[in-house]
């Protein structure tokens, strides 16, 4: 039993988006220690983003490298969800300018790390082999990845009046987001017909409860959220993924057939 | 508690055991807010190329030296005591190693 | 790395423990001798204070070197043509804060704090590599660093695994282990160019023109121009001459480039039967001297980068700082 290509793509464009985003913090970051506890951090989601087109690749066969499907394929193939692709700021849009706020790439990584441990920990016991290797090896890394951002965000929750603050707004400003994660995509509903995908509706549950806990202990408050819910891994992405992708295309399309 | 005076996060000393059954040793040193999260920060400053099976941290401040103008008195008494060492006792060769 | 901070009780040694204003000379023959029986300092062993501030400057420099050296490379991750070069350069670049991170912990051995050496930094009153102000401009750039800046610094390096003074010595251990497999690490991404297109032949090239002078300038100045080489020789904090290093590196790169099939931009590169060694050409020092002192292309956007990034960390470091006071009473509270 094999997991749908279109899931996978939906798992790797996750990973590697979420890669590249986090990795516009190396060099830049708030102290030392940490500057170098997120390059592992982007490192891991690089590392899984990989093995996950590499077996999309081999099962699409023909001329298909993990290399191709990252950078020679459209904003509208990708099947990320919205709230990975958007930069490390409160609510603007694509092409205004404004710092990086740790608050909002910590609050993302806690969210999404939340969702990725259990995602993980299904997918480990997938018929799909390849499928539940790779998930296996992702879980210890995810679990790694949400114990790091709910660390931080308790540390902002309960540290000062400005961490607070700002964690508060992050939490406001992305929550919304997280509803995308529980309206099934096609890939999503075609991976649980193949019997080797997750049903994500069924994690919900666990989810609330991790990030209940961790928001009481930060002190934070979860808002109410209504409105529009994002499509990212459907296609209908917001502004923000077309200039990620840009920047990370640009060269490897520039030089297409190269060799690096 | 409102924003702290600035002040840098205390050094911690890092003790990495490289695989199950050796000692932890002695690897570095680096900054934390407190004790777990010093020990995150020393997964992956010191731990980035497999170097280890488990880390111990403690608080430089946390730890007395001795100081070097006692080396003398300390250390010196011990250079004499020849008998505490193999060498010392002269076995026939005929017994082989012992 | 031991730390300045460690307690030695206060009622012992302290005549010694205290740098006394001017150098006790028995001390100061005791520190002779050991340096000249190629001994090693210790953070509470005695030493000049001439010795304590020389140590402080260089290697803070190196550190912020390591740090600053984060940002020409860092500027190509976003567009790292795969994703396994991606992965390689993130792992680099975080490889050198760590080298940034080992260093400040063995200068603050010596009593200076890492915020106290930031400080210098920032206000531009440290020195960092000269090298880190040049900009990067193709992708073969971030090979090029690998081969020939880091092959460089090596070369710096390796002798400093020896220096005198112990937390140093042991820092440069550990810097050199990771460090040893950059330049190779460069060097396989320029083969692998070089092997491709045209387009990307030209890229290492240009990249080669652009750094290859800048690269001989980092071993510094001429012998006859340094006038603290003699007393960092003397101490064991500086093992091999600028002139030999620079010649060193030289003689090891010129088969390398040989190998790569590119050329090395110096008309007067050649070998001397009579040397054993290469002929090279003039370094244009007075760039060099511009450039230290903070007028090359890059100086301004990298030191203000520095201080952004530690600026605007600044709210980070006092909510993790704020949080485990908070912890604390809190313990204590249910202890009482």
């Amino acid at each position: 039993m094999s997991a749908p290509v279109e899931y996978i793509l939906h798992l790797a464009d996750n990973a590697v988006v979420l890669g590249q985003r986090n990795a516009e913090w190396c060099g830049h970051g708030p102290i030392l220690e940490e500057d170098i506890a997120m390059g592992n951090v982007s490192l891991d989601y690089i590392g899984q983003a990989r093995l996950l087109y590499q077996l999309a690749a081999a099962r699409l066969g023909g001329d298909a490298t993990e290399d191709k499907l990252a950078y020679f394929r459209d904003d509208t193939q990708f099947r990320n969800y919205t709230l990975l692709e958007l930069p490390h700021n409160g609510p603007l849009v694509g092409y205004a300018v404004s710092n990086r706020d740790y608050a909002t790439t910590i609050t993302r990584n806690f969210l999404y790390g939340a969702l990725m441990v259990l995602v993980w920990e299904a997918l480990e016991t997938s018929p799909d082999a390849d499928l539940a290797a790779i998930a296996a090896k992702s879980l210890k890394e995810a679990r790694y990845h949400l114990h790091h951002a709910a660390d931080w965000l308790v540390r902002f929750g309960d540290g000062t009046d400005e961490s607070h603050q700002r964690a508060q707004a992050a939490v406001d400003h992305l929550f919304v987001y997280t509803e995308e994660f529980w309206t099934p995509s096609a890939a999503e509903e075609a991976a649980v017909a193949s019997g080797a995908g997750v049903d994500v509706r069924s994690l919900r549950a666990a989810w609330d409860a991790i990030v209940n806990d961790t928001l009481t202990e930060a002190t934070l408050v979860r808002p109410e959220v209504r409105g529009y819910i994002t499509e990212g891994k459907q296609g209908r992405h917001s502004e923000h993924l077309s200039y990620l992708l840009g920047e990370m295309q640009g060269l490897a399309r520039a030089h297409p057939g190269a060799t690096w | 508690m409102n924003t702290p005076a600035l002040k840098e996060w205390p050094l911690w000393e890092i003790f990495v055991r490289s695989k199950q059954g050796l000692e932890h040793k002695h690897c570095g040193s680096l900054h934390a807010a407190d004790a777990a999260q010093a020990l995150h920060m020393a997964r992956d400053v010191y731990t980035r190329r497999q170097e280890g099976v488990s880390i111990w941290v403690l608080p430089s401040a946390a730890i007395t030296a001795s100081n070097p103008d006692d080396k003398g008195e300390l250390f010196d008494p011990a250079a004499d005591k020849i008998y505490r060492h193999p060498t010392f006792y002269e076995i026939p060769e005929e017994v082989g190693h012992m | 790395m031991y730390t300045q901070s460690f307690s030695v009780p206060d009622n012992a040694g302290q005549k010694s423990a205290r740098t006394p204003s001017t150098e006790n000379p028995e001390l100061m023959a005791a520190f002779d001798a050991r340096i000249d029986a190629d001994g090693r300092i210790e953070p509470q062993d005695w030493m000049p204070e001439a010795y304590r501030k020389t140590l402080v400057r260089q290697i803070s420099q190196h550190a912020h070197s390591e740090i600053v050296g984060m940002l020409p490379e860092g500027n190509w991750i976003s567009r790292a043509p795969s994703l396994k070069r991606k992965a390689i350069l993130i792992a680099k670049v975080q490889d050198e804060g760590g080298h940034g991170l080992y260093l400040y912990s063995a200068a603050e051995t010596l009593g200076t704090s890492r915020d106290q050496m930031l400080e210098g930094l920032h206000s531009g009153k440290a020195k960092y590599s000269s090298i880190f102000n040049y900009p990067t401009l193709n992708w073969a750039d971030v090979g090029v660093i690998g081969w020939l800046v880091d092959g460089a610094a090596i070369m710096n390096q390796i002798p400093l695994c020896r220096c005198s003074y112990g937390p140093y010595a042991r820092a440069m251990v550990r810097v050199c282990k990771e460090e040893s497999f950059h330049q190779r690490q460069g060097y396989e991404a320029l083969l692998v160019m070089m092997q491709g297109t045209e387009a990307q032949r030209a890229m290492v090239q240009d990249a080669v023109n652009r750094l290859w002078w800048k690269c001989l300038a980092m071993f510094g100045p001429p012998d006859a121009d340094s006038p603290n080489s003699a007393q960092g020789m003397r101490w064991g904090i500086k093992r091999i001459s600028n002139d030999d290093l620079r010649q060193k590196f030289i003689d090891a790169t010129v088969p390398q480039a040989k190998v790569l099939g590119v050329t090395l931009p110096d008309p007067d590169l050649k070998w001397n039967e009579a040397r054993q060694h290469h002929d090279y050409g003039q370094i244009d020092w007075q760039e060099f001297w511009d450039t230290v002192e903070g007028n090359g292309p890059c100086n301004k956007e990298r030191l203000s980068t520095r201080v952004k990034a530690h600026n605007e960390g600044q709210w980070v470091r006092d909510a993790a700082l704020a949080h485990a006071r908070k912890q604390q009473q809190r313990a204590h509270k249910e202890a009482a």
